[in-house]
């Protein structure tokens, strides 16, 4: 670590919060200022100027934009985004029981996914041309280009309907056993690792092959190492940095893939809840969960940078 | 393997890209399948019998046979009819919303290539707060904040879209206005919707048409996702996705009113794929 990798380190973070300012500011104004406001859809048909105007007031609507924004802003910050408009409830509360759900969806599918993919991704580099690499990289094309639901559908149809090895539906209650967790989170984390293993697997298979293309390892080659070594020990400490970016950026695709995969399942994460909160208009519950995930994403965008500055020799030793 | 393998005379009034480019087999195979469903698009919804979209009196998650060639749906309506309707929403919406997003995420490139300064800055610094708001999740908020149509699913999938096309576009355009010939331009003094429409465009056309695919298959997933998740085409018009989702409940019988859909979206996207990864120039590097 030396000076310059941190001043990076902190510019890339310092952006990184400017951004999420941004995009809050984008989510804020198009959920809150521009179709119409809160109120009238309140009130609906028995809307008058006089009860409209006084709901608004009440409401804190009639004030300038700006300071609705700052305040909006303060609560999101503080943990306190404000009550549902369906059923009254906390969003905070809301958000906070269904969060732990999610997390656990998407670090299975990490745990799972990244080994996975990391030792596709090599292997497929090792023998790159070979059948092995087409049929891996044919797989990879084939996933990318299929939709989600797709993949979660037909894994279904094949292991719970045909096979009945696993059951359709994803939650068991908290005091499952765990064969009976594993089996009832087996296909949701099924369909979620296809999502993401095909990104990861091109980018570090790319990243290996770059690397076994430099003259370092004709040199190796020529000095007699054998293959696994040239790729295990010099290789891959130099794809380092673009494979880390690519695991990053990869998990940052479950995203996506969580807000299909807990609606097919019936999940009760926090995807299925703003899909749910999409479905009744629910707009502190929506912007909340936006803003959570914009920050997820962000997060995991920035420690892919930053692992490419810190993995980065060039920049480490000054 | 030679790019253009047949002899090619020095005729300077025949440019040789004005000749088919020849297509490898899985190339023409993508094509094939695309140019199908374009027409199914287009002429589907003639060729079938006005009732075919109402209920029928027969069975429900119907199997495949000599009545219903795909099967029958929840309501016992023909999937083939279906298929063909929701096709024109399918290719139609992304058609629109890629093209927008193209035409779109370029002019704002060339703009910013052309201008640089404060206009670069801000577009780019635009552009990159859209692009950290992930897809699915952007399509969420419009749709939460302005219900969903089909006007608004293509405004906003052209919208997600324009930030990478964006991203692209401009850093091809800033490398073509360093060029030579450009400066000479700007020298002759010609204004910059000059220099954007005959300096800069006709020479990164290639690389954005080939973008302008990736993109359509991004589009075609990311309204399928939308309409599966219930929030896109609303029924009882339906696209490809919300056939998945409407019929969900014949996947325990394995009914093919789920998986036909389904494996249409399947084929549409993989055979753009084919297309690009196959088109002359490509992977070669």
């Amino acid at each position: 670590m030396n000076a310059l990798v941190l001043r990076l380190i902190a510019a890339r973070i310092g952006l990184a919060l400017v951004s999420l300012l941004l995009v809050s500011a984008v989510v804020f104004a198009i959920t809150a200022l521009l179709p119409g406001d809160a109120a009238e859809e309140k009130l609906g048909l028995e809307a008058t100027a006089e009860t409209l105007a006084a709901l608004r007031h009440e409401m804190g609507l009639d004030r300038p934009a700006l300071l609705r924004y700052g305040d909006w802003l303060a609560g999101m910050a503080g943990g306190d985004p404000g009550r549902s408009v369906v059923s009254g409830a906390l969003v905070g509360q809301l958000i906070a029981s269904r969060l732990p759900n999610s997390l656990l969806l998407a670090g299975l599918t990490a745990a799972i996914s990244v080994p996975l993919a990391l030792g596709l991704g090599i292997a497929a580099a090792m023998w790159r041309g070979s059948r092995f690499d087409r049929a891996v990289s044919m797989g990879a094309v084939a996933v990318v280009s299929v939709p989600e639901f797709l993949i979660a559908t037909l894994a279904v149809l094949l292991f719970a309907v045909q096979l009945r090895w696993l059951p359709a539906l994803a939650y068991t209650g908290p005091d499952a056993e765990l064969a009976e967790l594993a089996r009832a989170y087996a296909l949701p984390v099924f369909s979620l690792c296809c999502v993401i293993i095909s990104q990861m697997l091109r980018m570090t298979r790319a990243a290996v092959v770059d690397q076994l293309r430099a003259p370092y390892i004709e040199m190796l080659r020529l000095k007699g190492a054998s293959p696994l070594r040239m790729v295990l020990r010099h290789a891959l400490p130099n794809a380092l940095g673009p494979i880390a970016n690519a695991v990053a950026l990869s998990l940052s695709y479950l995203l996506g893939g969580v807000i299909i995969v807990e609606t097919i399942f019936n999940y009760p994460g926090v995807a299925k809840l703003m899909v749910d909160g999409v479905t009744q208009r629910d707009m502190p519950l929506v912007q909340t969960c936006a803003m959570l995930f914009c920050a997820a994403y962000l997060l995991l965008v920035t420690v892919a940078d930053v692992l490419g500055i810190v993995s980065n020799p060039k920049l480490r030793h000054r | 393997m030679p790019a253009s393998s047949a002899p090619a005379p020095a005729l300077p009034a025949e440019p040789p890209r004005r000749r088919l480019p020849r297509l490898p087999l899985p190339g023409l195979l993508g094509l094939a399948v695309i140019l199908f469903w374009l027409a199914t698009a287009l002429f589907g919804p003639w060729l079938l019998s006005p009732e075919a979209n109402a209920p029928g009196a027969d069975e429900v998650f119907g199997r495949l046979g000599a009545a219903h060639p795909l099967g029958t749906d929840y309501l016992g309506r023909d999937i083939l009819a279906r298929l063909v309707l929701g096709a024109g929403y399918t290719v139609g919406v992304a058609i629109v919303a890629t093209l927008l997003a193209s035409a779109g995420g370029t002019a704002l490139a060339l703009l910013a290539a052309v201008r640089g300064g404060w206009a670069d800055g801000t577009l780019s610094r635009l552009m990159d707060t859209l692009i950290s708001i992930p897809s699915k999740l952007f399509a969420l908020i419009m749709v939460a904040a302005f219900g969903s149509s089909v006007t608004l699913l293509a405004l906003t999938a052209a919208l997600i879209y324009v930030p990478g096309v964006f991203r692209i576009a401009r850093s091809l355009a800033v490398n073509i206005n360093a060029m030579d010939y450009v400066a000479v331009a700007r020298s002759r003094g010609e204004g910059e919707l000059y220099i954007m429409r005959h300096e800069i465009l006709p020479n990164m056309l290639g690389p954005m048409l080939a973008d302008l695919g990736l993109r359509f298959v991004y589009v075609v997933l990311l309204l399928a996702g939308l309409s599966f998740l219930g929030l896109g085409v609303q029924p009882p018009e339906a696209d490809w996705g919300s056939l998945v989702r409407e019929n969900l409940g014949g996947l325990p019988e394995g009914a093919p009113a789920v998986i036909v859909p389904a494996l249409a979206i399947a084929s549409l996207t993989i055979a753009v794929n084919l297309l690009i990864d196959n088109l002359p120039g490509r992977g070669e590097r």
